[in-house]
């Protein structure tokens, strides 16, 4: 008799989803009363799903899902700014209004603020002198590197690039290799080409 | 930009967590992780009507207390504990008169009226320390080290909690 009580006390287990309406109440109680850190959200873009995340100060995160896992992006999030993160789409509404401008192309300016808290000095000023290039243009690791202050510091620039946390919004498809070569890309070359085409910058492919 | 570094050095800094060695998954999977279990906790302690409040003060607290947890080896538990903490206080609330040890009161619907209401019923007519015990070694599958640290007793009460409890059921339900 025990045994069975036990056998039903252990079937006990809620139902997967049984606390979803609790916990959309908590989403909204934690966004509206500002206890969170970190606000994050899902985008839809041309290039693929998108995970923008924000704090207080400003745009925090851009992130190609199809490139680096969501799991992965928010550990990383909360290891460099916070872990008090929870998903609050109302809170990137900005966000994903200047983008899906800008995919249309009715935007060539964003003007969204940005945390630059989470990253070092050198890397701020490379993505500083980044945000200066202006739509359809494009510069070179080196001219990015001289414009911020360490002219012979162009291949720690190209590092500094790839881990721009906020691709698109800071242009860092505006830097170019060497020599008209488009040189890599955070999301991929095939991305970095299609934004580049879209500024007009870069001839669509044939064929 | 040193003051800044200095200042983030603080126990009040949001990302403190990396400098005393702790890794916390971000609050969003720690909460999808969890709150199946809370709530159903939570129900076998209050009943269904009062879950949902409960639930909302338990990872509020959780969220504010969050980014300073110096212990990352057991959420679950950590959480568990302060769904229990919200639990007393909500009856405690509930009940003006005050309450002579940390016992709810009996809950008066019980938890899953869904499934095996006859049973649930019965685990709602316990005593609140043998309700939390039995829920949590069976319905939670969580060992003895682990209910005690959430119950903030000894292994051999907890023990002892759960054994009363089942017995209590058996003679109930016989």
């Amino acid at each position: 008799m025990n045994l069975d009580i036990e056998k039903a006390l252990r079937g006990a287990v809620p139902a997967p989803g049984a606390s979803d309406d609790a916990a959309a109440r908590f989403l909204r109680r934690a966004a509206d009363e500002g206890l969170l850190d970190v606000a994050y959200a899902h985008v839809d873009s041309p290039l693929g799903p998108l995970l923008a995340a924000t704090t207080e100060h400003g745009l925090v995160r851009l992130s190609y899902l199809g490139f680096r896992d969501e799991d992965a992006t928010l550990q990383k999030l909360a290891d460099d700014v916070s872990p008090r993160i929870l998903q609050a789409p109302a809170k990137l509404d900005p966000v994903r209004r200047e983008l899906d401008e800008y995919f249309e192309g009715k935007r060539s300016r964003f003007d969204l603020a940005i945390d630059w808290s989470p990253m070092g000095d050198f890397q701020r000023r490379i993505l500083t002198a980044t945000a200066a290039i202006p739509f359809g243009g494009h510069a070179s690791y080196g001219q990015v590197a001289e414009r911020a202050g360490n002219p012979r510091a162009f291949r720690a620039a190209g590092t500094a690039l790839g881990r721009n946390p906020i691709p698109i919004v800071i242009p860092c498809h505006r830097v170019w290799a060497a020599g008209g070569k488009l040189g890599g890309y955070t999301g991929g070359l095939e991305r970095k080409r299609a934004l580049l085409e879209l500024e007009g910058a870069l001839q669509p492919e044939l064929g | 930009m040193a003051a800044r570094a200095r200042a983030r050095l603080t126990s009040q800094s949001p990302a403190w967590h990396r400098y005393v060695g702790v890794a916390l998954p971000p609050f969003q999977a720690f909460f999808d992780d969890h709150r199946d279990d809370v709530l159903g906790f939570l129900t076998a302690l209050v009943g269904p009507s009062d879950a949902d409040d409960a639930f909302q003060e338990t990872f509020v607290a959780a969220l504010r207390a969050y980014p300073r947890l110096r212990d990352d080896s057991n959420l679950r538990a950590w959480v568990l504990t302060i769904a229990r903490r919200k639990a007393i206080d909500m009856a405690r609330a509930r009940n003006r008169r005050a309450l002579p040890s940390d016992d709810l009161p009996e809950v008066a619907t019980p938890p899953r009226p869904d499934k095996q209401p006859e049973l649930w019923q019965a685990v709602g007519g316990l005593p609140e320390r043998q309700r939390a015990a039995v829920f949590l070694r069976f319905a939670g599958d969580l060992p003895h080290r682990d209910i005690a640290a959430v119950m903030e007793a000894s292994e051999d009460a907890v023990r002892k909690n759960v054994s009363d409890g089942l017995k209590k059921l058996k003679e109930t339900l016989a």
